[in-house]
């Protein structure tokens, strides 16, 4: 059992990040589509970094500047140009997933680029506690901060000036021209950093997870993200634990799978995307989306 | 006493149109003056002019003794003004607090939600604002959104504080409040500019009035002792106390006729209008006007009853069908039933009438025969607009109506049915209308003029009819008029 939410939890780590990002961006008003191109990214530029520096510190910046590139791109066509979230997102997950298999093949060749995975840091004295040590206090280091990131983007968004200002820009950008702050600004710094943080959970799968980089290994993980931050409505602790459900759905799923069930893989891996589309339909129009939100200013 | 402020000579030109022309402008600390003036006489300039969002070509502000020239909006405020637009600049997801705080240094980066609410209480109870600082702003009425930005004018320091046609979306209840709140304001030493049409709230609430046409300052009083004839001459430059049907002219055959008519919210209904009459139906609104114009027009099924027009039954006919027969129809709602705000004028003036010559041939719609017939439309009713391939929505109001009347006049129809059709009309684009449906009776056809503004139902109907509770509570003549009467019908089954 403490196995199966361990997994749970490895498996929503990167998707809490994505959402995180997700949220800044959906708050501000522009439509986090780009999720997908920008974890792909982080992944990718977190596995070149550390390989190339040798040194995981690099990596993670690295994949923070990659992701926030992808997420540049995004702001500066979404809202200096005032082109279609929708499009621009898609656009942008078929850019990174064509630069990053590309820039694989010239910079690594036919050689499989490996490094190390990040280890786990278990938390003195709290790791040791039986049950909850090994659930909660022995994650590798990202995970850790996918926790802090939920509290300080719930501080921020609700808690400060800065976070009241970036709400309203989703809500009503005119006032907050009135107000006297710009919110085209807020929007543009609101998408990069949904990409720097979109990216940081691409690093959580390729250099906390497996210490390699592999074509579209994200493989849906950013839609996955946009729904839960949907389903969490736009909050980052409501959207952490719906990706913690998609988390335990996948766990599951491999679960089942050993268990040498007689229905095909492909079918039990629809898993999540299935819970994702019925808990979207269900929400239905209950759900309530920033008013300005994918209305250029 | 020096003024508070004091506008100097203000010109602002657009291109070849000269907004502003010269005009002087002064308000004293707890004072309320009445800025009057048609619409597109240049108010809205004016006061642009002042918070800074257009720079002047010409003339100088002094505010609280300085010089106030090359500013911004955020200028203004600092220097304590604050403008109350008439559409609110509030975030309608979030509650009283957050929309108090957003933006405002002095709330700080760490934002202090209880300090702040209990500022926002005190204040609020100080000018009677009656403001829950944790209400969503989605959940308030209108008037309680004004309220948020009065409160906020008021805590970021205000002195003067510009009102633009504050009263035109609010209930006749939240205006008396409105006006409560203004004089309190005035009694803690605000200035007030009061941005309006509408005299009886003028009369009500300021002190002097500053009338603005075409630019220019056409007039100047002090309330106490001016007439609402007066100040309206002075808005229009001409007499426009309502125009009265000139002497009964002879019934015609009978041409609408409607019997039991029902629907949800209507009936049973029994009218019938003769050639050469117009018929006001009065009443408070919401009881049941909308339906019996929807229905009539064809938007709404009856579910029992008949309608004749001219003999022939369209009680279940089609709208075009109704068109056909000569039925015209001016809905209430003008931004979105009546025009398609963001097509040109030329298409709004044959929206109704593109399976007709001239604007189609040979199965086509003809552009140029469409332009040509917009062109002598326009002249005709005077709509004022650079062409006819200016979107809608940048008319004003008064132009907006005259493109709904010349499209459904223009077809010579045999009954129009007209609801609320002076509805935010200044007084001279009132006139306008109201000039066009004495024309069309006098032209032997009838009229429905549907209207909760019973002094003007009065001026301008052969008969009125009183709807109460979707039925007519009674009708009389004109010539026998009983006040009492009417308002006994009005409020017997109000809703």
């Amino acid at each position: 059992m403490i196995d199966f939410l361990a997994a749970a939890i490895r498996i929503a780590t990167p998707l809490i990040f994505a959402a995180l990002g997700g949220i800044l961006s959906e708050r501000a008003g522009v439509f986090a589509v780009g999720l997908e191109g920008m974890m792909l990214m982080g992944a990718f530029s977190a596995v070149i970094g550390a390989w190339a520096s040798s040194s995981a510190a690099v990596g993670l910046l690295l994949a923070v500047l990659g992701g926030g590139a992808i997420g540049l791109i995004v702001a500066i066509v979404t809202v200096r140009y005032r082109a279609d979230n929708m499009v621009t997102g898609l656009t942008a997950n078929i850019l990174a997933l064509g630069l990053t298999t590309y820039l694989l093949h010239i910079l690594a060749g036919t050689a499989a680029i490996q490094v190390d995975p990040l280890g786990p840091w278990p938390i003195p004295g709290l790791s040791r506690i039986p049950v909850a040590g090994p659930l909660l206090f022995s994650h590798p280091p990202l995970t850790y901060l996918a926790v802090l990131g939920c509290a300080g983007l719930s501080v921020l968004l609700f808690r400060t000036q800065t976070g009241l200002l970036l709400r309203a820009t989703g809500e009503n950008p005119e006032a907050v021209f009135v107000a006297g702050a710009d919110p085209q600004r807020l929007r543009m710094i609101a998408v990069i950093s949904c990409g720097a943080i979109a990216g940081l959970g691409g690093a959580v799968l390729s250099l906390q997870q497996v210490g390699t980089f592999t074509d579209g290994m994200t493989g849906g993980r950013g839609y996955l993200a946009l729904a839960s931050l949907i389903v969490g409505r736009w909050h980052p602790w409501g959207a952490a634990a719906a990706c913690l459900v998609f988390g335990a759905a996948e766990a599951l799923e491999f679960r089942l799978q050993g268990f040498g069930i007689p229905v095909s893989s492909y079918v039990v891996q629809m898993m999540p995307y299935l819970i994702a589309i019925a808990v979207l339909a269900g929400l239905g129009r209950s759900t309530k989306l920033p008013a300005f939100i994918g209305k250029p200013l | 006493m020096a003024a508070l402020l004091e506008m100097r000579g203000i010109v602002r030109c657009y291109g070849k149109l000269r907004a502003n022309d010269g005009i002087d402008l002064d308000v004293h600390a707890g004072e309320i003056v009445g800025l009057l003036g048609e619409n597109g006489s240049g108010k809205s300039t004016l006061m642009k002019v002042l918070f800074g969002m257009v720079p002047p070509d010409g003339g100088g502000i002094v505010f609280r003794g300085k010089e106030l020239a090359g500013h911004r909006p955020g200028d203004a405020m600092a220097a304590g003004i604050a403008m109350i637009h008439q559409h609110f600049m509030l975030v309608e997801a979030m509650t009283v607090v957050e929309n108090v705080m957003l933006g405002w240094k002095e709330s700080g980066w760490w934002l202090g939600r209880h300090a702040m609410a209990a500022r926002i209480r005190e204040t609020s109870e100080r000018f009677g604002l009656a403001l829950d600082p944790f209400a969503r702003v989605a959940d308030l009425p209108l008037g309680r959104r004004q309220r948020i930005e009065i409160l906020k004018a008021v805590l970021r320091e205000a002195e003067l504080l510009i009102l633009d046609e504050p009263t035109s979306n609010l209930a006749p209840s939240e205006v008396t409040e409105l006006l409560a709140i203004l004089r309190r304001l005035r009694q803690d030493g605000k200035g007030i500019v009061f941005i309006t049409h509408k005299l009886p709230e003028v009369m009500a609430v300021c002190d002097t009035v500053t009338v603005l046409r075409a630019g220019k300052v056409s007039g100047r009083a002090p309330v106490a002792g001016a007439s609402r004839a007066g100040l309206a001459g002075m808005m229009v430059g001409r007499d426009v106390t309502a125009p009265q049907i000139l002497g009964e002219i002879a019934p015609g055959p009978i041409r609408l006729d409607i019997q039991g008519l029902s629907g949800p919210g209507l009936g049973p209904i029994d009218l019938t209008l003769r050639g050469g009459e117009i018929l006001g139906i009065a009443g408070v609104d919401g009881n049941g006007q909308l339906e019996l114009a929807e229905t009539l027009a064809g938007l709404r099924r009856a579910t029992a009853g008949r309608i004749s027009l001219d003999g022939q039954e369209i009680t279940r006919a089609t709208v075009n069908a109704r068109m056909q027969a000569g039925l015209a129809y001016m809905p209430a709602d003008r931004s979105s039933t009546a025009l398609v705000r963001s097509m040109t004028i030329a298409d709004n003036l044959m929206l109704r009438d593109s399976r007709r010559a001239p604007y189609r041939r040979h199965g086509l719609l003809a552009g140029r025969a469409g332009l040509t017939k917009a062109k002598a439309l326009m002249q005709r009713f005077d709509i004022r607009a650079p062409s006819p391939a200016t979107p809608a929505s940048r008319l004003s109001g008064g132009n907006q109506q005259k493109i709904v009347i010349a499209r459904e006049l223009d077809r010579n129809p045999a009954v129009l049915i007209a609801h609320q059709p002076t509805w935010g009309l200044d007084p001279g684009a009132t006139h306008f209308v109201l000039e066009r449906m004495i024309a069309l009776r006098d032209a032997g056809a009838c009229v429905i003029y549907i209207s909760s503004e019973l002094e003007e139902v009065l001026s301008i109907s052969d008969r009125v009819a009183v709807i109460a509770g979707g039925t007519i509570a009674g009708i009389m003549a004109r010539a026998a008029i009983d006040m009492p009467q009417l308002g006994l019908w009005m409020s017997g089954r109000a809703a």
